[in-house]
């Protein structure tokens, strides 16, 4: 009985810090409809500067002022990063400040590493809370009740904000409807900043009372971003008590969980989130989202298939490739077949979310499924390359029957979240069923059949599987599956009103695409002749996103350039230099900026800016609030 | 700040001027997690850059000046053979070498198996990189899991506890280690149990949680195999909670001075550790060692230090031995290859490709408010090895 | 011969709101049968109860003698019942056509083709329908940069696509210009009476409605109050005080319950 109240008292201790950052994402994404992939990196900031200021202010005055100082300055930080880079992008798709996010991410993990040094550091505990109390004649760190007492007291004085401040009001009112708050003639930016601003003080908050508890170090942010997401979308976005009650639940569960199942931990909070959103697909305390902007299919420019000269175009292209094996070395070759396995990667990718409208989070889940399969194929039954190849990818195409059934209930980011977690339960089953599939040491020696172990050879059939891989879900766009898809994507309302039966597409479309993705992760454990759990992780799943969303997701083949370029540069940076993170982040948030529409976005409006196809045609325009209104009125 | 730009520079100016070949050079492949893990690849490197210096500086390989071409894995394996097939295809380079993380070690174990390149692996501790898939054109240079947990074991077995937990992080590595010791310890002391055992997630340990949940099985000692962020968070919260007094504890890695440093005044006393006390080695070897790390680099050296030293030596001792620089002329000569190190001298076994290459093992203790390693004593890597007629049949038979 | 669709007693509340309460009527083939009310009546919910979109709580839908009652809007739909949205509904990111052409795919059952070019499919029947509503011109044009007027003519394309018996137009004129109003209108009603189909429609603007129904229903507070032709409802006192006196106060109390 003892044990069991102490146990308690120290989820709570966890919940703590869990609660603050997620209430920071939870009130940013309510308001900003951003999801703010830094918001890892912000807490981490904290921590660092909170180590900094501890060390130069010493005493209790000392500790606490820097814990408040650091905060605040990284509030400041945060709020530069939203008038500088977020505000220029509020219009883009949603998933492009996503993207941009992803990019301040990547930049801050190796900026930390250069002003702070890559070695752990250890700031000084709290002043006055060193020692630990006696509970039951068990010692609970003095600490630990501090942070018990401040989830409910922050709590609070966030509840206090939002209901006796006009401040708080106007936030809560943009919870429910930006476009009231806007025609109001509330000034939306300062509005946007401030919360913006707060919810990364509130991050920083929570990493700078980690100090006390463990190190700092530069891999602080992705060990808390995907589990503070998880604990937002349990609680209801834009719920700061659901965020308070899903941190509570996740660290509680987590206590008592290790008690029966010792590694549970790794995917606990995963699988609470998939139950809940299968149950209440919209979180604990979250409200139906009336209207979830749609992932793409906000330009107006109609696609069409490839004119004439266009196709002849793409065949010189493939031609081109096929040919480049008599001009290039081995491994630049090699190099080409990663990038073509992950062109094929990101069509499927830019299918799901751009033809079927559903932003998946965990597509990496069905390339790594295909990956094992071939694996499996090859190392439990003998198989040959060939059949393994064939084989293989059927696992992906299981994985997103199963998967899928489930997720296509969902919209927006709950459908995101909910893919999010399958992968993760993918992958923490490939990670730990050890005797099955080597665990974190994978399975090597998956190496291609005689004729295609050459670089050259391998090339050619990357190259084939890609561009036959490529071109079927290019006819699929175009036919009426495509069709069919896009409608229920651009109208819910109206598709249902003339009989498209939107789930029954969604799910299919979601199945086409982890079978494409399987394939591709087939190719790829081919390539490198081994399948480890990181093809199924959250890292792979964001390569794709960033390949489809570089390339432009509003258009039809912006995936394939997306991929190539995106692959190229992280190949090429990784091989130049260390910081290749820093150069990475820094040129995907250039490039979100200066071309949120991507490249291939970007090269069709330049040559509708050009040639304009009619005298009346009215240039590309968005029309993204306009059709999300008509969703939500009806 | 400035030395991580001016090495990060180094690496570039090393990689691209390494691309137009000369004559009079040997180019050697060298990859590792320098952007995903810093902490320990950066001394790592500073002992790759001293033996470089001192192998050059005496005239090279016989006269022909090594080149080592550091390419990054960023921690992940697939990228890891990417460069590896960089450095091999595009770079020319007669050997790799490498690794701090055991899966990109088994990658690169693997790659080179099938691409007949020679690859000593410098960092990974997994047995199954000599062992289970120990291959023709792999050796491994730093102490393993088995040799650590047998020294350990050895330790622990002397202890009158009885009851044990154990703490390990949750993937291959710790598992492997916590299997190892295990065995280790019921055969020298059939009478112990295992009473709990918990495996937190690698850097996101719960620490509170998790040493109640050790402190209700109520273990006579505990062996801990985490490191680095999560092993702070748990001397620091299982201190405070008193969980670890009147308890034997054995602490896998805790002595390395990359683990033990950042505990400073908090780093607990009487842990049984392995670990690099370089504070208090007073061999020959090691000081001509420490006194030139510290003079190149103005930094105390780390263990890393020694292994990238050790690999870079082991590099110029197989390159050396034989004119034969093929891979299958490479591999010949590296079995049985004796190389100079730090810690002695050591060999590469012919029968298991793993060097025997040995490990200091103390009890942690606090100096000038800095945790260090009390009483360290050497343990020579031979001992803790199964024989070589015993370890060829744990390697697959190919 | 049985009506075209028979209405019997339909109820809806929301949270002890009743919205629709005891809702009964038939409709002919080929009729124009006007909705109105003031707002938050109960309009579109009846309408949206109609096509599937609510599910009643109770009563009972029958269209040509076949109980569509709680059925799903695609399965309403394939019944054939058309119907446009007080907001327009279409595919933004299509030209004119293809909008059309979807429709056309869903009502032939050929939406789950992986192997044809959608583009080419239905030409005519697309075209011929974006005829009859006079939007041939605009065939080409990307739907999202309509007039909204285009929109609205469009959206009776689509709604005509599955060859209707039924049309539910909710507030088909809002929004528009009065001339375009009266055009869309004279046009619903030549196709509907040249093709025989029944057509149901909510609206505000009463020019509209006493120029073209055939017969007008009157909704006040969820609960049919008067029935008849245009002439019958305009002299029916009640009716005149709804919109003249103190049905706009009640209106505001109504509405806020309708939000719960």
């Amino acid at each position: 009985m003892e044990f069991i109240l102490v146990q308690t008292l120290s989820g709570l201790a966890s919940a703590a810090s869990l609660f603050l950052v997620a209430s920071g994402l939870s009130i940013i994404f309510g308001v900003t409809r951003i999801v703010n992939f830094a918001h890892g990196a912000f807490y981490m900031l904290g921590a660092y500067m909170a180590f900094t200021l501890t060390d130069r202010w010493t005493g209790a005055f000392g500790f606490w002022g820097a814990i408040i100082a650091a905060s605040l300055v990284v509030a400041v930080l945060g709020a530069l990063m939203e008038m500088v880079l977020l505000r220029r992008i509020y219009q883009a798709p949603e998933l492009f400040q996503l993207l941009a996010t992803f990019g301040v991410t990547l930049m801050v993990q190796d900026i930390v590493v250069l002003i702070w040094g890559p070695e752990d550091l250890m700031g000084p505990r709290a002043p006055g809370f060193t020692g630990a109390v006696t509970v039951f004649g068990r010692m609970v760190p003095s600490y630990d009740f501090l942070l018990i007492a401040l989830g409910p007291v922050v709590l609070g004085l966030l509840w206090l904000l939002f209901h006796y401040t006009r401040w708080g009001v106007l936030v809560r009112a943009a919870t429910q409807d930006r476009d009231m708050v806007a025609a109001l003639g509330v000034n939306q930016k300062w509005l946007f900043t401030s919360v913006f601003a707060l919810g990364v003080f509130l991050a920083a908050l929570g990493g700078a009372l980690q100090i006390p508890r463990t190190t700092v170090s530069h891999s602080m942010d992705l060990a808390i971003i995907v589990e503070v997401f998880v604990v937002v979308v349990i609680g209801g976005l834009g719920s700061v008590l659901g965020a308070f009650v899903a941190a509570i639940i996740v660290s509680e569960l987590n206590a008592f969980g290790i008690l029966i199942f010792p590694k549970i931990s790794l995917i606990l909070v995963f699988l609470v989130m998939a139950v809940v959103l299968v149950i209440r697909p919209w979180g604990l305390f979250g409200k139906p989202e009336s209207a979830p902007r749609p992932a793409a299919g906000l330009s107006i420019r109609p696609w069409r298939p490839f004119t004439p000269a266009e196709r002849i175009a793409v065949a010189v292209g493939v031609f081109g490739a096929a040919v480049l094996p008599f001009f290039l070395g081995n491994y630049a070759l090699t190099v080409g077949a990663e990038i073509l396995v992950f062109v094929l990667f990101a069509a499927s990718l830019h299918f799901l979310m751009t033809v079927g409208g559903l932003a998946s989070f965990g597509h990496a889940a069905y390339f790594g499924l295909g990956a094992y399969g071939a694996a499996f194929l090859v190392k439990f039954t003998g198989a040959p390359m060939e059949a393994a190849l064939l084989v293989g990818p059927l696992m992906g195409l299981a994985g997103a029957v199963v998967f899928g059934w489930f997720c296509v209930r969902l919209s927006g980011v709950y459908f995101a979240m909910l893919t999010l977690a399958f992968a993760q339960i993918a992958w923490s089953i490939a990670f730990q069923w050890v005797d099955v599939t080597g665990g974190d040491n994978g399975m090597l020696g998956i190496w291609p059949s005689t004729w295609a172990s050459s670089p050259r050879g391998f090339f050619w059939l990357a190259l084939g599987i890609a561009v036959v891989g490529v071109g079927i879900l290019r006819v699929l766009v175009f036919s009426p599956f495509g069709y069919g898809l896009r409608a229920s994507r651009d109208s819910a309302l109206r598709s249902e009103a003339i009989g498209i039966d939107r789930r029954s597409m969604q799910w299919v479309a979601f199945i086409v695409a982890g079978t494409f993705a399987g394939i591709s992760g087939a190719t790829f454990a081919f390539l490198k002749g081994s399948v480890f759990p990181d093809f199924l992780g959250i890292p792979t799943s964001v390569d794709g996103l960033v390949m489809v969303l570089l390339g432009g997701i509003e258009t039809v083949s912006g995936a394939v350039v997306g991929a190539v370029v995106y692959k190229a540069l992280a190949i090429w940076l990784m091989s130049q230099t260390d910081l290749s993170k820093l150069v990475l982040g820094a040129i995907i948030v250039l490039l979100v900026v200066a071309f949120p529409k991507g490249i291939v976005g970007f090269l069709e409006d330049l040559r509708y800016r050009l040639r304009p196809p009619r005298a009346n045609g009215a240039g590309p325009k968005t029309a993204g609030y306009g059709i999300a209104k008509v969703e939500a009125a009806e | 700040m400035k030395k991580i730009i001016g090495s990060a520079l180094a690496a570039l100016v090393l990689a691209t001027g390494a691309a137009s070949a000369q004559q009079g050079e040997i180019k050697v492949g060298e990859i590792n997690s320098y952007s995903a893990l810093p902490a320990f690849t950066e001394p790592y490197r500073k002992g790759m850059e001293l033996a470089l210096k001192e192998i050059n500086d005496a005239g090279g390989i016989k006269g022909k000046k090594l080149v080592i071409i550091s390419k990054d894995d960023g921690g992940k394996p697939g990228d890891a053979l990417t460069a590896a097939n960089e450095l091999v295809s595009r770079d020319g380079v007669v050997l790799l070498a490498g690794g701090f993380l055991s899966n990109v070690g088994l990658a690169l174990a693997d790659f080179a198996k099938q691409k007949k390149v020679l690859y000593i692996a410098a960092e990974p501790l997994t047995d199954a990189i000599v062992w289970s898939k120990g291959n023709d054109y792999t050796f491994r240079l730093r102490t393993s899991n088995y040799m650590q947990a047998a020294m350990l074991a050895e330790e622990a077995a002397k202890l009158p506890a009885k009851r044990w937990a154990t703490i390990a992080p949750n993937y291959e590595f710790g598992q492997s280690f916590v299997a190892a010791f295990k065995e280790l310890l019921t055969k020298r002391r059939p009478d112990v149990e295992f009473v709990a055992e918990q495996w937190p997630p690698l850097g996101k340990i719960d620490a509170g949680p998790v040493l109640q949940a050790i402190d209700a099985a109520k273990p006579d000692a505990i062996l801990n195999a985490t490191f680095a962020g999560d092993l702070v968070k748990l001397v620091r919260e299982g201190n405070t909670r008193g969980v670890f007094k009147d308890r034997a504890v054995v602490s896998y890695l805790t002595g390395e001075p990359e683990y033990l440093d950042p505990l400073k005044e908090e780093t607990p006393a009487g842990w049984i550790v392995t670990g690099y006390p370089w504070y208090s080695i007073k061999t020959a070897a090691h000081q001509a060692f420490l006194d030139a790390y510290q003079q190149l680099h103005k930094d105390y050296p780390r263990l890393g230090s020694i292994v990238g030293y050790s690999t870079v030596k082991s590099i110029a001792a197989v390159l050396t031995a034989t004119d034969d620089h093929s891979t299958d002329g490479l591999a010949k000569a590296m079995k049985g290859l004796k190389v100079d190190t730090p810690f002695g001298s050591i060999v590469y076994r012919a029968a298991d490709h793993q060097s025997t290459l040995g490990a200091y093992i103390g009890t942690t203790g606090i100096r000038d408010g800095k945790g260090i390693m009390v009483d360290p004593v050497f343990r020579e890597g031979a001992a803790y090895l199964p024989s070589e007629a015993d370890a060829a049949k744990l390697r697959p038979a190919n | 011969m049985t009506a075209l669709l028979d209405v019997r007693n339909l109820a809806k509340s929301y949270g002890g709101v009743h919205a629709v309460r005891g809702v009964s009527f038939s409709l002919e083939a080929g009729q124009i049968l006007a909705l109105i009310g003031p707002n938050g009546a109960g309009k579109s919910t009846c309408f949206n109860m109609l096509n599937g979109q609510i599910r009643p709580n109770a009563g009972s839908i029958t269209l040509a003698g076949q109980d569509i009652t709680g059925l799903a809007p695609r399965v309403v739909w394939r019944k054939g019942v058309g119907r446009t949205f007080q907001i327009t509904a279409t595919f933004a990111s299509m030209t004119v056509r293809e909008n059309v052409q979807v429709a056309l795919l869903s009502h032939h059952g050929k939406l789950w083709a992986a192997f044809r070019y959608a583009g080419a499919a239905y030409l005519k029947e697309a075209e011929a329908l974006l005829a009859l509503v006079g939007m041939e011109a605009q065939a080409a044009r990307p739907c999202g940069e309509l007039a909204y007027g285009d929109l609205k003519r469009l959206e009776l394309a689509i709604a005509l696509a599955n060859d209707p018996k039924l049309l539910l137009m909710d507030e088909p004129t809002a929004g528009m210009a009065p001339k375009e109003r009266v055009d869309l209108m004279r046009l619903t009603a030549g196709i509907a009476r040249e093709k025989g189909i029944g057509v149901l429609f909510t609206e505000h603007d009463m020019d509209v409605v006493f120029e073209h129904a055939d017969s007008v229903m009157v909704l006040n507070r969820g609960e049919l109050i008067a029935t008849g032709s245009p002439e019958a409802v305009r002299r029916d006192p009640q009716v005149r005080a709804i919109y003249l006196g103190d049905g706009l106060l009640y209106d505001a109390k109504h509405r806020e319950g309708d939000a719960a």
